[in-house]
């Protein structure tokens, strides 16, 4: 008791600071993550939850299944776990790896003396101040396989037009591109910010060394940036697993259904159709235990090389 | 020789030219889609099929239907309204949490930290229904306090995160001496760290506000037609039996420029903000 009271009384101030916000997500995320939990292990749906049709309150009739859902999901059976799966790892993949590729190879131009800079960063980081569902928008018309501008653009560098928004493996293109274009401005800005406190002696001493620019971007570069670079791609990888704008927005009801990712997926099967709110949540249990996993494997990994 | 002297920042006219082109080509892939938009907003309906059409047959009576013949007035009030609310709660919350996992070492402190980084990962589809029971027992469903709330818990996590490490930044030395000079803890905080840290706040308050001002999954399921914000009122220009993109782009561009302008306002403080929270975490 005495411990606790002089705990308290050395402390009150950061807790009072934190408490707001330690409240706010109890309320808001924990509790709703718990019952979502819960709902995961019910056969919970649209006919069997508790509602209310005029002043009759009907209760609800759903019972708990244990692992079934789960079961379903991880054994196939559903039928779309793993298909949805394999492209959720490729989307996320090809889209971190094209962001931060891009970014790097930009931000070190962006790192160089050069006229106009100020320019240049405005424009790059653009697509970054335009809300994504409009960058969204602006290259659903731009794709559009008849009349878009982008067949026309490509056309002038003699790539043949393609119906982007329509075949199975155009669209998978389409979405990619798309999030890539939002995609880059904020790993041009984190590593613009990484390049900028890598100090000039390191480069200078690289230098009188003999290094090619090549070997120096190698060996100095990308090692100095390691920091910065581990953290933006969890973050990216996080983002695009959880992407929803652009896949949801690009096609419309144009959708062949082979974008989607898991958490689309999820979404469509609560809120399209008769909602199926346990395998809802099933799905969104499942997507968050894969960040999890990825996040602890990646975040060991980076810490032992760092250890070296 | 001559190669050999030249320093590691001064380059030949051929690379020079090299940089220039790829940085510009670059831009231009960066910037097209927004002028596209921008140059289709003052044609007529067909404008993004038949681009020539702008030329000849420019208006500006998109921008008059989108304003005054279309409910885009109204999900633009509402639109603002939601995103000052999550940007005030926003800045506030990630501000005291911030300040409080960067100087005070309490109990809870590094809990606290991870699980700011794990509500990261939490997708949408997990929360999103038992979110929608709760705002209905709450009687916050379709309301704008309820959406505030919700944009909050979104943006706060990730933003508290950053503003940490932006307060990191700034030297222990100084808070001692406020406290010195007889300031409480909250006196430190709102007299001295505060007004140093506006770069770092510059930038958690545009990401409040964007998160708000874009966001589509809940606002298309908790808010009904009369408190739709842009982001879904929008849609209803996409998703109609025969969509009208003349009307979309205009209200696109309408859309864009208060994000770009706060955009514009913050981005001298966005590479330092953002590399204090990318580096120190």
């Amino acid at each position: 008791m005495q411990r606790l009271r002089r705990s308290w009384e050395r402390h009150w101030y950061a807790w009072a600071m934190v408490g707001p916000v330690v409240v706010v997500i109890a309320v808001l995320v924990l509790y709703p993550l718990l019952y979502g939990l819960f709902l995961s292990f019910t056969d919970a749906n649209e006919a069997n939850v508790a509602k209310n049709i005029g002043a009759n309150h009907i209760p609800a009739t759903f019972h708990l299944v244990g692992l079934h859902n789960y079961w379903q999901v991880l054994s196939g059976a559903d039928g779309h776990f793993y298909p949805r799966l394999v492209w959720t790892i490729v989307w996320t993949v090809g889209c971190v790896a094209f962001t931060y590729g891009i970014g790097v190879g930009l931000a070190v131009l962006l790192n160089r003396p050069i006229r106009g800079k100020i320019f240049y960063r405005l424009a790059l980081i653009l697509p970054w101040a335009v809300p994504n569902f409009i960058g969204v928008y602006a290259w659903r018309l731009m794709l559009n396989g008849q009349y878009g501008v982008f067949n026309r653009i490509i056309g002038l560098v003699g790539i043949p037009g393609q119906a982007w928004l329509d075949g199975e493996t155009a669209q998978k293109v389409a979405v990619i591109i798309v999030n890539v274009w939002l995609g880059v401005p904020f790993m041009v800005v984190a590593l613009l910010g990484g390049l900028q406190s890598i100090p000039a002696e390191l480069h200078e001493a690289g230098e009188m060394d003999g290094a090619s620019p090549w070997q120096r971007f190698r060996s100095i570069t990308l090692p100095s940036l390691r920091p910065v670079s581990s953290t933006v791609i969890l973050l990216g990888t996080i983002w695009t697993f959880n992407m929803f704008n652009v896949i949801y927005l690009l096609l419309g009801q144009n959708t062949t259904g082979s974008t989607d990712i898991l958490v689309t997926y999820g979404y469509n099967l609560v809120f399209n159709g008769v909602a199926n709110y346990s395998m809802g949540s099933t799905y969104g249990i499942v997507v968050l235990l894969i960040l999890l996993g990825f996040s602890i494997f990646y975040g060991r990994r980076q810490l032992k090389e760092e250890q070296l | 020789m001559t190669a050999r002297k030249r320093s590691r920042n001064s380059r030949g006219p051929g690379a020079s030219a090299a940089l220039h082109l790829t940085l510009a080509v670059a831009s231009l892939c960066a910037v097209f889609p927004v002028l596209w938009l921008l140059y289709l907003s003052f044609g007529p309906s067909g404008a993004w099929a038949s681009p020539g059409q702008v030329l000849s047959h420019g208006t500006l009576g998109n921008y008059a239907d989108v304003l005054f013949r279309s409910d885009f007035p109204k999900w633009f009030l509402n639109t603002v309204i939601i995103a000052g609310g999550t940007t005030a709660v926003g800045v506030f919350l990630a501000a005291t949490t911030g300040y409080a996992v960067s100087r005070m070492r309490f109990p809870g402190r590094r809990p606290l930290m991870w699980s700011f980084l794990i509500t990261q990962m939490f997708p949408m589809i997990v929360l999103i229904v038992p979110l929608y029971r709760l705002m209905t027992d709450l009687g916050l469903l379709d309301s704008f306090p309820g959406m505030i709330l919700v944009y909050s818990t979104i943006s706060v996590p990730f933003c508290a995160w950053m503003l940490k490490g932006y307060f990191d930044t700034i030297p222990v030395s100084l808070d001692e001496a406020g406290q010195m000079d007889g300031l409480t803890p909250f006196g430190t905080f709102y007299r001295i760290v505060l007004p140093l840290a506006r770069p770092g706040l510059a930038v958690t308050a545009f990401f409040n506000f964007m998160t708000a001002w874009a966001e589509v999954a809940y606002a298309s399921q908790f808010l009904s037609a009369d408190h739709f914000t842009l982001a879904v009122g929008i849609g209803t220009f996409a998703e109609a039996q025969r969509p009208d993109w003349a009307l979309m782009t205009a209200a696109a561009v309408i859309i864009t420029i208060p994000a770009a302008v706060v955009y514009l306002l913050v981005q001298r403080h966005m590479v330092s903000g953002l590399v204090a929270g990318g580096t120190k975490s």
